[in-house]
């Protein structure tokens, strides 16, 4: 029988090691899967990749990660809010290495790891700074800049609901990047409310196919708004 | 002359954008145009973090920390509104889906280039977000701005001195002194605050304007 829970955040991200690059969902705080990363916090590995929209906010998720000092590169597009002091700290004393995306070229880079794509071509960034050294092309009258797939050792997302298969259905705005990431990472990893039997969810319905999710644990909610 | 303070700029740019329209404000001051769509349109808002009709600030107490705007603010969703993920969302901008989408701008110059996101000051932290992406993804961009700097410098130009977010992609810019047109043709006005004259603008802005009677 496949069964894809599993039953903590601990064991859930227990094969992260050292030097791993891992995609995690949400922008801003709606869809950071806070309970993962405090499991892989406690796990103690570093030099991670960090794949996120943002650079974290506050004290929890990426934030805290930053904090703890077991980042060493992050990819995102707005690193910058008024809550990202310890990324802010970390990248003016040079102990993070930033790679800034535009945020529709990070989700389609994202999606091109996750479809198989060698790369694509994208109109986005054409002429400015963050194209310096990329290779273009005029395609239909139009410049486009060459930009490569991001693909993943793992993705740590937040999700509504799963069944022990792996499909997932998200909630509001936290979905975000949720099911892109899903795609892209050789292990996915959903943190979810609920857990329910298979069938429960209507299959018309399903946002992510359990073919992209390695393993499903549940956090309660109220523990995750407690946290 | 009667310059328009920012409420007044968002009804205008508001009067412009037609029934049925899908439509992205970005961040800042163009959050404010939502507040003046007429109530008898149909007017569809995307939020980048993916939901489509896209209501107003919900009460307070009632906010919903998993329904925010790209803003990161607590939002609400239109009966008929609906949520999708980011690579959809920037589909949307991307291919020309969504019809307007609103800016801010640090600069920009008479043929539409728009310099929106960085400083390129030493030790500014750079953040791009969403900007590349709407800024050339959208049918029309329009810009919103006050004219001067605080030190009274356009920022309508010749040519952007700050980092580019898009070459060519602007075609109008509202601001608080006047409406302009801009793009290959180089910039027109559209309209003035009464009591401002054509050569006043074009000292105030040192651009070349045409003037669209």
């Amino acid at each position: 029988m496949i069964d894809k829970k599993v039953a903590s955040a601990g064991a859930a991200v227990a094969d992260i090691f050292d030097g791993a690059s891992v995609m995690i969902g949400g922008f801003g705080t709606a869809g950071m899967p806070d309970e993962l990363i405090d499991a892989l916090i406690a796990r103690g590995v570093g030099d991670l990749t960090i794949i996120n929209n943002n650079a974290g906010n506050g004290e929890s998720g990426v934030a805290a990660l930053i904090r703890e000092g077991r980042v060493r590169k992050i990819v995102c597009s707005f690193p910058r809010q008024p809550d990202s002091h310890h990324f802010d700290a970390a990248y003016r004393g040079g102990k993070i290495e930033l790679e800034l995306v535009p945020q529709g070229n990070l989700a389609a880079r994202i999606q091109a790891a996750g479809a198989g794509l060698g790369a694509i071509f994208t109109p986005t960034g054409y002429g400015t700074l963050l194209a310096e050294g990329k290779e273009t092309r005029e395609i239909d009258g139009k410049h486009h800049v060459l930009e490569y797939p991001i693909h993943a050792d793992f993705a740590l997302i937040k999700a509504q609901r799963a069944d022990r298969w792996g499909n997932l259905v998200y909630r509001k705005t936290a979905r975000n990047f949720g099911p892109i990431m899903a795609m892209a990472a050789k292990t996915t990893i959903a943190q979810v409310a609920d857990i329910v039997p298979l069938g429960s969810i209507d299959p018309e319905a399903v946002v992510t196919p359990g073919i992209f999710v390695q393993r499903v644990v549940k956090i309660a909610p109220a523990l995750a708004a407690a946290a | 002359m009667n310059r328009l303070n920012r409420d007044q700029m968002a009804a205008r740019v508001a009067w412009d954008i037609p029934e049925g329209a899908y439509v992205n404000l970005g961040i800042g001051l163009p959050t404010k145009v939502a507040n003046y769509l007429p109530q008898e349109r149909e007017i569809f808002l995307q939020s980048e973090n993916g939901l489509l009709g896209m209501g107003p600030a919900p009460a307070p107490g009632e906010e919903d920390w998993e329904l925010i705007n790209a803003g990161k603010q607590a939002v609400t969703l239109l009966t008929g509104g609906c949520y999708f993920h980011h690579a959809d969302s920037f589909a949307m901008m991307r291919a020309g889906h969504i019809d307007i989408c609103v800016l801010g701008a640090f600069q920009v110059s008479v043929t539409g280039d728009l310099a929106n996101w960085h400083t390129g000051e030493p030790g500014a932290i750079p953040a791009v977000g969403g900007a590349m992406d709407l800024a050339i993804g959208a049918k029309q961009t329009f810009v919103m701005m006050e004219l001067l700097t605080k030190q009274g410098e356009s920022k309508l130009v010749e040519a952007c001195t700050y980092p580019l977010t898009g070459l060519g992609c602007v075609s109008r810019v509202y601001t608080d002194l006047a409406v302009f047109d801009v793009g290959a043709e180089g910039a027109s006005v559209i309209e003035m605050v009464d009591g401002l004259t054509i050569e006043e603008l074009r000292k105030l802005t040192g651009v070349p304007l045409a003037f669209a009677a």
